[in-house]
């Protein structure tokens, strides 16, 4: 049994699906929530949004399950004394092991079998300067120049055949699932094709499909070579994106997390009680959002920073000593955002708590205690909600910003933040070093964009003023 | 009028107290100065000697909030929170940690961060503004729903991309600009086009969505209904009517802005090598100049505050109804 190690990130990633659960449980027994969240079901860009977020957070959640791999034990070691691994991994490293092991020494281009930095190699007793071969990348070819392109192509076309197979699996099963409903699989399959369907079928399968394809040829191209090639030290480029989607997926949702305590509890008390309690709580949001962010954070971060350096002896691995910083940051930057929030709730309850329904439990001697957890919280809930996840997409490149201000996540954990950060220089190398960046731009701006899109149909269904105005396409059919 | 202005002045006054209080109490009183010396000097094991030495050196020897060794008045002038926390308000900050006077600092570098931060705010607005104003005359079309979606992946870019792909673009592969060095003179227009640009780009998506949805709100009231009703022409009414009943959320928006303005193009003047504040603060924090990041809270909050009266007094201008409240 390897040693599970219970990172203070893992458990509260954790604990927020499982409060996501929870949650999906209650809409689907209320016919007010769920009525609402079908609008969002309905938009077509919001589900294909989900469905690309699903699998970042799968991928995170993956990464969230640390342990300490127990060691071949020594055998002259008594049966029962077991030693681990100093190094903390997690699912997705053991995943992902070749991608850990296949370390070269430096840059490399992405799908390269040639190092990115020439060396002095004898040959015949010349000295030559010239690329070597990757350690990894390609090393199964004998004769790289002549077999590079054709075993790339073969093995892209059956990356991408297997993805397609996989995607077209995935359209079988929904269409018969739909059609045991919708009258055989041939009307369900006609539906979808023409976009017919209430759930927008046909944009989820698209990405669905579409993310089938790219990880069918990840599948198939990363044991041979590295798909978005290495960075300074070697490692695998691919490898450090997918282990920045937890730091950002963690810094999203936590540090959302973080803010809704205070930010619920002292703006539903202003909005409700009014009068001292009120001016009291405001001067504090007023205080603290009269700091500028960036500095506020930062006075934090050195706080920490004094903190970790007098208890380092507390962390027994590097892994934790980062994460347990990830943590802070993540409360830090709730303690400083929950100003907008609360203002947010205490008008709302200012509004709510004027409604006769309110006023009517007032008169049947309600208690204040019962009246704003049971008539004030449920209809402020959907503010929270959205600010929840309009925040994730900010706090995401928000990590970005306040790493290169050095007051981000400890700079041995992996983050689109420190990808991009060494970017800075590499792109001012001769040749470039364009890999690294475009690696990090591009899963940032999936995971951003989804976001984005799934959070502006989560606001236009739980807030109609902010419904946009859109071409209505459907005109002639809904008048019908 | 006169009296809500008064009552404002007091409240921000209350306010910068606080955030005077609560940041010394983060920076000094949490972190006892003993902490901040030996981040500081660096070493595994440093003795009592040199942190004392260190202290003394900053006048960080002091008890932090009162002084029962000395008499009078000087029980709370000989103390910490005086030297680093009060003198402040006077707007006399001190020494950094490394020994510089900060006051000298802020104000050479005050011009640096003004000639990048002005022309960069002006010209956002002016463009957020005018691509919203286009995306609302054509609300609920084609154009509305795509120039949406532009803002969307837009405001889904990191600015530090933008700011890399920029560089790489414009100063090294097509030399079109310098990539550094930051001379006063004409050279400074063509120095600072770049990031200013950048910043209009980075900020347009965001914006434009905002002032999109002030717009629309506007849009959708009755009074719009009826100048339509009457007859006047789109442009008229948008330009006319929505667009000056929208000035007021607009204007609040811009408040809240102007101290990042200020301050808070951090990372533009660090990428581009701007020697404004910005540049000051991440130095500041790299070297963990607790002195500097502390009076930067200060003047970034008092920016805050200041922007904030001003809006307020802004509205007196542009609602009557606060103006005669």
């Amino acid at each position: 049994m390897p040693k599970f190690v219970f990172l203070w990130t893992d458990l509260v990633l954790w604990l927020v699906v499982a409060t996501a659960i929870v949650y999906v449980i209650h809409v689907r027994r209320n016919p007010n929530l769920r009525a609402t969240w079908r609008h969002v079901l309905r938009d077509a860009p919001a589900m294909s949004a989900a469905v690309v977020l699903a699998v970042f957070i799968g991928l995170a959640l993956l990464d969230s399950v640390h342990f300490r791999p127990r060691l071949a034990a020594a055998p002259a070691a008594p049966e029962a004394s077991a030693a681990y691994a100093t190094r903390t991994l997690s699912l997705l490293d053991v995943l992902l092991r070749h991608a850990i092991e296949a370390r070269e020494k430096t840059y490399s281009v992405p799908l390269a079998y040639w190092s990115f930095q020439r060396e002095t190699v004898v040959i015949d007793g010349r000295e030559e300067r010239q690329y070597p071969r990757l350690a990894f990348g390609g090393a199964h070819l004998d004769d790289p120049a002549q077999q590079w392109r054709p075993d790339l192509l073969s093995r892209s076309l059956q990356g991408v055949a297997g993805g397609l197979a996989f995607a077209v699996l995935m359209v079988i099963a929904v269409a018969s699932a739909r059609g045991r409903r919708a009258g055989g699989w041939r009307r369900a399959l006609g539906e979808m094709t023409r976009g017919e369907t209430e759930v927008p079928w046909r944009a989820i399968l698209a990405t669905a499909a579409a993310i089938a394809v790219v990880i069918g040829w990840l599948v198939a191209i990363w044991p041979y070579y590295h798909p978005f090639g290495t960075d300074r030290t070697g490692n695998d480029v691919l490898y450090q994106a997918l282990k920045s989607i937890r730091t950002a997926v963690v810094i999203g949702s936590l540090s959302t997390i973080a803010t809704l305590p205070l930010a619920i509890a002292l703006g539903v008390l202003a909005g409700y009680f009014k009068g001292w309690i009120d001016d009291v709580i405001q001067y504090f949001y007023t205080v603290l959002s009269a700091i500028p962010p960036i500095l506020l954070v930062a006075a934090f971060v050195l706080l920490i920073n004094v903190y970790i350096d007098r208890n380092a002896e507390n962390f027994a691995t590097g892994v934790e000593r980062a994460e347990f910083r990830l943590f802070l940051l993540c409360v830090i930057l709730g303690i400083t955002g929950w100003a907008t929030l609360c203002r947010l709730l205490r008008a709302e309850t200012l509004k709510i708590s004027e409604l006769e329904y309110v006023q009517a439990a007032h008169a049947f001697g309600v208690s204040h205690g019962r009246i704003m957890w049971r008539h004030i919280l449920p209809n402020v809930m959907h503010l929270v909600l959205i600010v929840a996840v309009l925040d994730f997409s900010a706090l995401v490149l928000y990590e970005a910003v306040l790493s290169y201000v050095g007051v981000g996540v400890d700079p041995n954990s992996s983050s689109f933040g420190s990808m991009i950060n060494l970017a800075r220089s590499e792109m001012s190398r001769d040749p470039a070093v364009w890999w690294n960046l475009a690696t990090a731009f591009t899963f940032m701006l999936a995971l951003v964009l989804a976001a984005n899109l799934f959070a502006d149909a989560v606001r236009e269904a739980f807030d109609p003023r902010s419904r946009a105005f859109r071409p209505r396409r459907f005109r002639l059919k809904e008048s019908t | 009028m006169l009296n809500y202005i008064v009552r404002r002045i007091g409240y921000a006054l209350l306010i910068l107290i606080g955030v005077n209080l609560l940041t010394f109490t983060l920076f000094f009183a949490v972190n006892s100065p003993d902490n901040i010396a030996r981040l500081n000097i660096g070493a595994k094991r440093v003795s009592q000697d040199a942190i004392e030495k260190w202290k003394a050196e900053r006048g960080y020897d002091k008890p932090l909030w009162f002084n029962p060794k000395a008499e009078g008045v000087d029980r709370f002038r000989n103390t910490i929170f005086f030297d680093r926390s009060l003198k402040l308000f006077t707007l006399d900050f001190g020494t950094s940690d490394s020994g510089r006077d900060i006051a000298h600092e802020i104000a050479t570098r005050i011009p640096a961060s003004l000639a990048l931060a002005g022309p960069m705010l002006l010209l956002t607005l002016f463009s957020g503004i005018t691509f919203s104003l286009l995306l609302v005359f054509f609300r609920a079309s084609y154009l509305d729903f795509w120039g949406t979606v532009v803002c969307v992946v837009m405001m889904s870019i990191s600015s530090l991309f933008y700011i890399i792909m920029a560089q790489w673009l414009f100063g090294k592969t097509l030399k079109l600009v310098p990539l550094s060095g930051f001379v006063p003179g004409l050279d400074l227009f063509k120095f600072l086009a770049l990031p200013i640009v950048v910043g209009i780009v980075f900020q347009l998506g965001s914006e434009a969505r905002l002032f999109r949805a002030m717009l629309l709100e506007e849009a959708s009231k009755d009074y719009v209904r009826t100048a339509r009703s009457k007859g006047l022409a789109e442009p008229a009414v948008l330009f006319g009517h929505v667009l000056r009943n929208a000035w007021l959320p607009i204007l609040t928006h811009v408040g809240a802005l102007l101290p990042y303005a200020f301050l808070g193009s951090i990372v533009f003047e660090s990428f581009f090598g701007i020697p404004g504040l910005g540049t000051y603060v991440v130095e500041a924090i790299a070297g963990q100049d607790f002195a500097i990041v502390h009076t930067m809270v200060f003047l970034g909050s008092l920016l805050y505050i200041l922007a904030y009266l001003a809006t307020d007094i802004a509205y007196t201008f542009v609602d009557p109804r606060v103006r005669l409240a």
